[in-house]
């Protein structure tokens, strides 16, 4: 599991990167970077303004 | 890695970065202003409404204001409407006086600065802080040449709702879901509007937690646009699905010509100093925590960090101590916040009933000054046990 940036729906606002409690995500430019600190909390999921983060399996 | 060395580096070049940089520049120190993004002021993140007192501090171009309102209007939602105008009251607007074209507004702010001898590199991104002890010491960049060290003796971070460069320095600039709301905004043209007027919409079908705006942007375009707190938002029910559910109900035969989206921290002001580092504007969490209106309060806070670390340098002490001049001269500010944030509370929890009771209550009101605070105190007195706890608050 880790959290999976759409990247075609992703609008770059840094919501997630301002509530995630791991510091897990970064803005590089416009493009949305998730580290490996994830602890998958899911808090970025809800809150995003377009559903363009997800949890889900890596297989 | 490359090692450069300034006085002041300036994280983020929105416009508290851009008039910190410069107020730095002018009083001779040696500026280095990054922005993240290849070009200042885009992408957008913001629906460019900004209080006429903008005017206060800079001169401000003709091409960077879209349109001029002369008033507000703010619907309850059973579309009962609260009006405030500069033609009924004779008063300059206070609130979203100006639509602002943000990407040639923030370009020219960062063009004053660089007019007073700060350097400006874009497509750059500070990754990590230099530390000494407990000293902030520069920043760590990222650009197209690889990584640079940038040595500084105060690092201002203007970097936005994100504000990772204070994170990374230690101070706590997290904030809950509950303290931030997203926004989702459409460009639209083809939409008929009365130019006059900006509009705000209330109700927990419209906006949960906030509010839908129309900014008029000229020749039946606007920027139409919802924010909801963040702790309302879920699968089905985000910023952008009750932004398509107005656009249709509002504005079916508009067309989107652009799409925006934004996170406004409406935590009320945070510890915004230590050891070599000022936070300014989102960073800082200095947006109003009831209206979302932060370019205003970051420039003058950007202005303010900008003196005192030039005073800083007069006293060769960039501690936390010396820079705590910058809390104590954004006082008035934060404590207007605060009673924002204050504010805020208590109107997000409104039920639909308790918004219209309270539209209706304004019926025939004019009012002397026009801003937030003054249409809180008008509600209070109209409406005095609902809104005890805002009361103590206004009216002490």
């Amino acid at each position: 599991m880790a959290v999976k940036v759409d990247r075609y729906k992703c609008g770059y606002c840094g919501a997630c990167v301002t509530v995630c409690p791991a510091d897990a995500i970064e803005l590089v430019g416009v493009c949305l970077e998730i580290r490996e600190s994830c602890n998958e909390c899911g808090v970025c999921v809800n809150i995003c303004p377009v559903g363009a983060l997800e949890l889900k399996n890596e297989r | 890695m490359r090692e450069e060395r300034y006085d002041v580096v300036v994280v983020g070049a929105g416009p508290g970065g851009s008039i910190a940089a410069r107020t730095a520049a002018e009083s001779g120190l040696n500026v280095l202003l990054i922005e993240k993004n290849q070009e200042i002021g885009v992408p957008v993140r913001c629906a460019e409404g900004v209080s006429k007192r903008v005017g206060d501090f800079v001169r401000l171009p003709k091409e960077c204001i879209a349109t001029e309102a002369a008033g507000a209007r703010i619907f309850s939602p059973d579309g009962t409407c609260v009006e405030l105008s500069e033609k009924t009251t004779q008063r300059r607007l206070a609130e979203v006086g100006y639509v602002l074209e943000r990407k040639l507004f923030d370009k020219y702010l960062a063009r004053l600065a660089a007019d007073s001898g700060v350097e400006v590199r874009v497509k750059t991104q500070a990754v990590s802080v230099l530390r000494n002890g407990s000293f902030v010491k520069g920043v760590v960049t990222k650009d197209a040449f690889g990584d640079t060290e940038i040595f500084a003796d105060v690092v201002i971070a203007a970097d936005g709702v994100e504000s990772k460069i204070g994170r990374l320095a230690g101070l706590e600039t997290r904030i809950k879901p509950a303290d931030l709301e997203v926004c989702a905004q459409f460009y639209m043209t083809g939409v008929d509007v009365d130019e006059d007027f900006s509009e705000f919409y209330l109700g927990n079908s419209i906006a949960p937690g906030g509010y839908a705006w129309v900014f008029p942007k000229g020749e039946r375009s606007a920027n139409v646009g919802v924010g909801i707190e963040a702790a309302r938002s879920k699968n089905g029910a985000r910023a952008l699905d009750y932004l398509k559910a107005f656009v249709r109900r509002k504005f079916p035969k508009g067309r989107v010509l652009g799409k925006i989206f934004g996170a406004v921290p409406v935590s009320g002001p945070i510890k915004s100093v230590a050891d070599g580092i000022i936070l300014v504007g989102d960073a800082a969490r200095q947006a109003d925590p009831l209206t979302g209106g932060g370019i205003l309060n970051a420039i003058e806070a950007g202005r303010i960090a900008g003196e005192v670390v030039a005073e800083a340098f007069e006293r060769k002490d960039f501690s936390k101590d010396s820079l705590r001049e910058y809390e104590e001269r954004c006082k008035e500010l934060n404590e207007s916040l605060m009673k924002m944030y204050k504010a805020r509370l208590l109107v997000s929890r409104f039920s639909d009933k308790e918004l219209n009771r309270l539209a209706r209550s304004l019926e025939g009101v004019k009012f002397g000054e026009l801003n937030a605070r003054e249409l809180l105190k008008e509600l209070i007195k109209r409406n005095p046990r609902l809104l005890t706890s805002l009361a103590k608050l206004f009216l002490s």
